[in-house]
């Protein structure tokens, strides 16, 4: 019997809502999406969380600007505010060093981060998957059942084809689809709205590619300023 | 893992299991723990006491056992096993803490003394869980 499957329910209970930000391939700006959307929702009022869970590749503390600020202990570790955003991350405890983490161990690395993590209450939580349909997408979907899933894509021939497997993974396992977005948007949609279309899930329309983004990394008052930023906030109060 | 989520996991597993089992009272909860937790036994115990509801007839004067376990890691491209005393260079107190949090980041901090490679296998020694427990 594994005692800590049944606390991470409760670790959880006292969040509204939990959206999972995901898609197939590296490079398509789910960290970016995930963050900017958490900023977006606390600006809103709302009480909001975000979880890296790439766990050996995180950098949602980049973009989010994270300083010097630390979990606190208090019956397990309370995420600290960053930039009005309850942040937890693997980087607190792995700084730069890379973490190698096999299938199994980033399995039950990821479970000891939700048993550990203690949100208190939240409106909100946004969770930062990493790519791909392996490990992380399968546990999040047995772990955190009711995880609603925000897909990103591109309208890259290449990342659309790899999305749609993600898209019919995730219903196949009957996991809750909020809709796919297409960032980095020349203006063309086409691609991902039909990609949206043809599963049957809604298309959540487009995050235009931003030139001054670069410059705004780390700065949240920056990233706020940002064409994302707009987008997202848009989005976030249709959606969210 | 923290010794909090642990108590509070142990005790919600228990009376879960205990349920399950149609058990009214649990004399004995046995638990073995993995060196590579890094488990504070008298933290635990405490975090134990007072995780335990006072209002719960099922655990008056249940007995914890607690059995930690050696931990061995295997190294997978030279096939070298090693224990925690046989790392090079002693891991910083930071470095423990976290690895006590999140068991895996020994990836992070740890490599085989033979061949220095961080991909190793932990062979036993990782996790935590209920052996058994006992009751009527």
């Amino acid at each position: 019997m594994d005692p800590r499957l049944v606390t991470i329910g409760r670790r959880l209970e006292r969040i509204g809502r939990i959206v999972a930000v995901t898609g197939g391939k590296g490079g398509v700006g789910k960290s970016l999406v995930a963050t900017t959307l958490a900023l977006c929702c606390a600006e809103r009022g709302l009480r909001t969380g975000l979880l890296d869970l790439d766990l050996t590749s995180p950098c949602d503390h980049i973009l989010l600007g994270l300083d010097k600020q630390y979990p606190e202990e208090r019956f397990g570790l309370e995420p600290p505010e960053v930039n009005g955003v309850r942040f937890m991350s693997v980087v607190y405890f792995s700084g730069p060093r890379p973490a190698p983490l096999r299938g199994e161990d980033f399995s039950n690395a990821l479970v000891e981060l939700l048993t550990i993590t203690q949100w208190g209450e939240l409106d909100l939580l946004v969770i930062d998957m990493p790519p791909g349909i392996s490990d992380a997408a399968l546990d999040a979907a047995r772990l955190i059942p009711r995880a609603e899933h925000l897909v990103v894509a591109t309208g890259s021939r290449v990342v659309v084809e790899t999305v749609r497997r993600t898209l019919e993974l995730l219903l196949q396992i009957r996991t809750p689809v909020l809709g796919v977005v297409e960032n980095m948007s020349r203006g063309d949609g086409t691609r991902v709205a039909e990609l949206a279309d043809d599963h049957g899930v809604p298309y959540l329309g487009a995050v235009p590619f931003d030139p001054a983004l670069e410059e705004a990394t780390g700065d949240a008052r920056a990233l706020a300023g940002t064409e994302v930023a707009g987008a997202l906030r848009r989005l976030s109060e249709r959606l969210l | 893992m923290h010794e909090w989520a642990l108590a509070e996991g142990v005790i919600a597993t228990a009376l879960e299991a205990g349920e399950k089992e149609g058990l009214t009272t649990i004399r004995k909860i046995s638990i073995t723990i993995g060196q590579l937790q890094n488990i504070k036994k008298e933290v635990f115990e405490s975090a134990l006491a007072a995780v335990m509801p006072a209002s719960e007839p099922r655990l008056a004067g249940t007995e914890i056992s607690l059995e930690i376990e050696p931990v061995r890691f295997r190294c997978r491209p030279c096939g070298n096993e090693f224990s925690l005393g046989d790392v090079r260079g002693p891991l910083d107190g930071d470095q423990l803490e976290s690895i006590h949090l999140i068991p895996e980041l020994a990836h992070a901090f740890m490599s085989c003394p033979h061949c220095d490679s961080p991909d190793f296998e932990v062979i036993r020694g990782r996790g935590v869980w209920i052996e058994s427990l006992e009751g009527e």
